[in-house]
């Protein structure tokens, strides 16, 4: 069996509960047999029955209780069932978790890593569809990671945000994303795609991968993406290159928040062109920071587009829903626009 | 054998810190907001006097009488006020938002019941034998999440207190605008013990105090402290809109000050009084003169 990013997420957490006792995973329907709604925790709560915590449906208290866990010395893990519901404990990841460290003049640490899976496309609907991480990006003292299909950028990357951490990390999956074969490194060389990973440009644990393809000529387009449409983005590269001979660029970062700039923006100085594609709302989203950065960063730059989902809600009809987000083939419609 | 003066001089250190705040807010030497403890001295000293050295306070906008309680000095509480480097929290905080060894403060309503829940759940699974303390208010029982903190507290078993100073008024508006039914039965629903004063005499809350703390600490699960009180200033800097003849009746009548004055020596009150009133006026001009935050404090 192929391993996937739910797996290596699984793996992560569980590593994470071997390396360090003062780790805790709170959350709803998490233990065994059930594993949670998404199976992220399977097996956990059979191995360490004293250290799983399965709650009532009450993420704003959750958000809570687990600041008081880390802020008294534990490491807890707390998974909110869908992206959707983290607007429940907003108040407490916006003025406390992620205020405590920096008000208190840095006297306090709060390793707290909130996992939650966003993202459409199994026709759920407008309110277990949505791709929220906006609104959390931005906001000071609080980290906003998304893993991608790679072992050091899933699994690895969550155990040691876990074990390691100080401050609290917003932690985003995808639905989808979960169902993604891992890609190892021994694998990557058997690609088309040419793959080099990078340390963090702002913080080393938060890995950046660039693809690029394998003996083409020189891109004349940037991509960048995160998370699942990293993956869609992937694609998409690989057919603009076969079937319309046209070469690009694609960056995809861990690290959502803080904003890091410079692998994008090496890549842009290459290629005078950048696409964002992201899959929660176009407008005022990480898309438009990331063109405004670039903007202000190579003056002149004109050739800048942002594809996103469309601002409405997310249907829960399959024809709708796909017209909605952002697919391979509007990746590569918008690209030939661009050249 | 309890030392009533000792008492007293919280008391009287927490007041006359909070009327030279309110007097020299006037003359602009504070910025931002505050919100005076003048009235509830007796609960924060009766609650405070009852824990032990690893036990945490978490509280809310109204935490200077906390603070002060919990041996917390002046001259960072007035620095912090004034924005100053020498803060409690570098200036960074200000009024409402303090952390000095166990204690914590944040001003927004409601969210510190979940985290003091959080806190004694960590101090339980380390078994350390410390209690949490979370201090709110009347008007906070209108915040849903302190139910879903409760629910959890009690599911949990952990060494909770819970202590509710009921001063009669949200701002300003009367709680009987603002809580429906019992406040008790509120929090017995969910299976906590519910302890309820109506007093502002420092010597009949603290046994009372000590008493929940101990059984806490000994079953390592929650209870509720409701401590029926009288806020003698505005909420916060001059917004007081009830009439002066019922603020003047509860300064007659619930003045945690008067009720244990009346019951020690006059003469080491006065020694008592000078000493404090020394301390407060050292205090402020030391915060006065302290320097402000450079621009590098700020990341």
């Amino acid at each position: 069996m192929k391993r996937t990013v739910l797996d290596s997420l699984n793996d992560g957490l569980l590593a994470a509960m071997l390396q360090d006792d003062s780790v805790l995973l709170l959350g709803e329907d998490i233990l065994d047999p059930y594993g949670g709604a998404f199976k992220a925790t399977r097996g956990i709560s059979t191995a360490f029955p004293e250290r799983v915590i399965t709650t009532p449906i009450s993420e704003a208290g959750l958000g809570g209780i687990c600041a008081g866990l880390a802020l008294r010395g534990l490491r807890p893990v707390l998974e909110i069932m869908f992206g959707d519901f983290t607007t429940l404990l907003a108040d407490q990841i916006i003025n406390h978790i992620s205020k405590f460290c920096w008000m208190y003049n840095n006297s306090v640490t709060l390793p707290l890593v909130i996992r939650t899976p966003m993202g459409g496309r199994r026709g759920y609907g407008p309110t277990h569809s949505q791709t929220l991480e906006k609104l959390y990006l931005g906001v000071p003292g609080l980290t906003v990671v998304a893993p991608l299909a790679y072992e050091e950028g899933a699994g690895k990357m969550l155990q040691r945000i876990i074990c390691e951490s100080e401050e609290p990390v917003l932690f985003i999956e995808n639905k989808l994303q979960y169902l993604l074969p891992l890609q190892l490194q021994g694998e990557m060389k058997e690609l088309d795609q040419e793959i080099s990973y990078s340390a963090g440009d702002l913080d080393k644990r938060y890995p950046i991968y660039r693809f690029t393809l394998k003996g083409a000529p020189v891109a004349v387009v940037t991509l960048t993406a995160y998370g699942y449409m990293a993956d869609l983005a992937r694609q998409a590269q690989i057919k603009l290159a076969y079937d319309y001979e046209i070469f690009t660029e694609l960056i995809t970062p861990t690290l959502l928040s803080p904003f890091e700039l410079s692998s994008v923006l090496d890549s842009v100085k290459r290629t005078g062109r950048l696409l964002t594609i992201e899959e929660g709302t176009r407008t005022l989203g990480w898309g438009a920071e990331v063109s405004a950065r670039v903007a202000e960063a190579i003056p002149g730059l004109s050739c800048m587009r942002r594809l996103a989902a469309q601002d409405t809600p997310v249907p829960a009809s399959p024809a709708l829903e796909k017209v909605a987000l952002p697919q391979v083939d509007d990746i590569i419609a918008s690209v030939r626009k661009m050249v | 054998m309890i030392d009533e003066l000792s008492l007293y001089r919280t008391m009287y250190r927490i007041r006359r810190f909070e009327e030279t705040v309110l007097d020299e807010f006037k003359r602009g030497v504070f910025s931002g907001t505050t919100h005076t403890y003048l009235g509830q001295e007796a609960n924060a000293t009766a609650v405070i006097r009852s824990l032990q050295e690893n036990d945490i306070i978490v509280t809310n906008h109204r935490c200077h009488g906390h603070f002060l309680a919990y041996g917390g000095e002046m001259r960072p509480l007035f620095a912090e006020l004034m924005g100053k480097a020498t803060g409690v929290c570098g200036g960074r905080g200000g009024s409402q938002h303090l952390h000095w060894r166990n204690f914590y403060s944040n001003g927004v309503q409601g969210g510190i019941v979940p985290i003091a829940t959080g806190m004694a759940l960590a101090e339980k699974h380390k078994g350390s034998r410390a209690i949490a303390v979370v201090f709110i208010g009347d008007g906070t029982l209108g915040e849903g999440v302190i139910y879903e903190a409760t629910n959890m507290a009690s599911l949990w078993s952990v060494p909770l207190l819970i202590v509710l100073e009921n001063n009669h008024i949200a701002q300003t508006t009367p709680s009987q605008l603002t809580v429906a039914g019992s406040m008790s039965e509120r929090f017995k629903a969910f299976g906590l013990g519910v302890n309820e004063l109506d007093s502002s005499d420092v010597m009949q809350l603290l046994p009372v105090a000590q008493q929940a703390i101990s059984e806490i600490r000994a079953s390592n699960h929650p209870q509720v402290l409701i401590l029926n009180t009288a806020r003698f200033g505005p909420h916060s800097k001059g917004d007081d809109t009830r009439p002066e003849t019922e603020v003047a009746q509860l300064k007659a009548t619930r003045d945690p000050l008067k009720i244990s004055a009346a019951r020690l020596c006059k003469t080491e009150l006065v020694v008592l009084h000078t000493e404090v009133d020394a301390e407060v006026r050292s205090a402020f001009a030391g915060a006065l003169s302290d320097p402000f935050p450079t621009a590098e404090a700020l990341s």
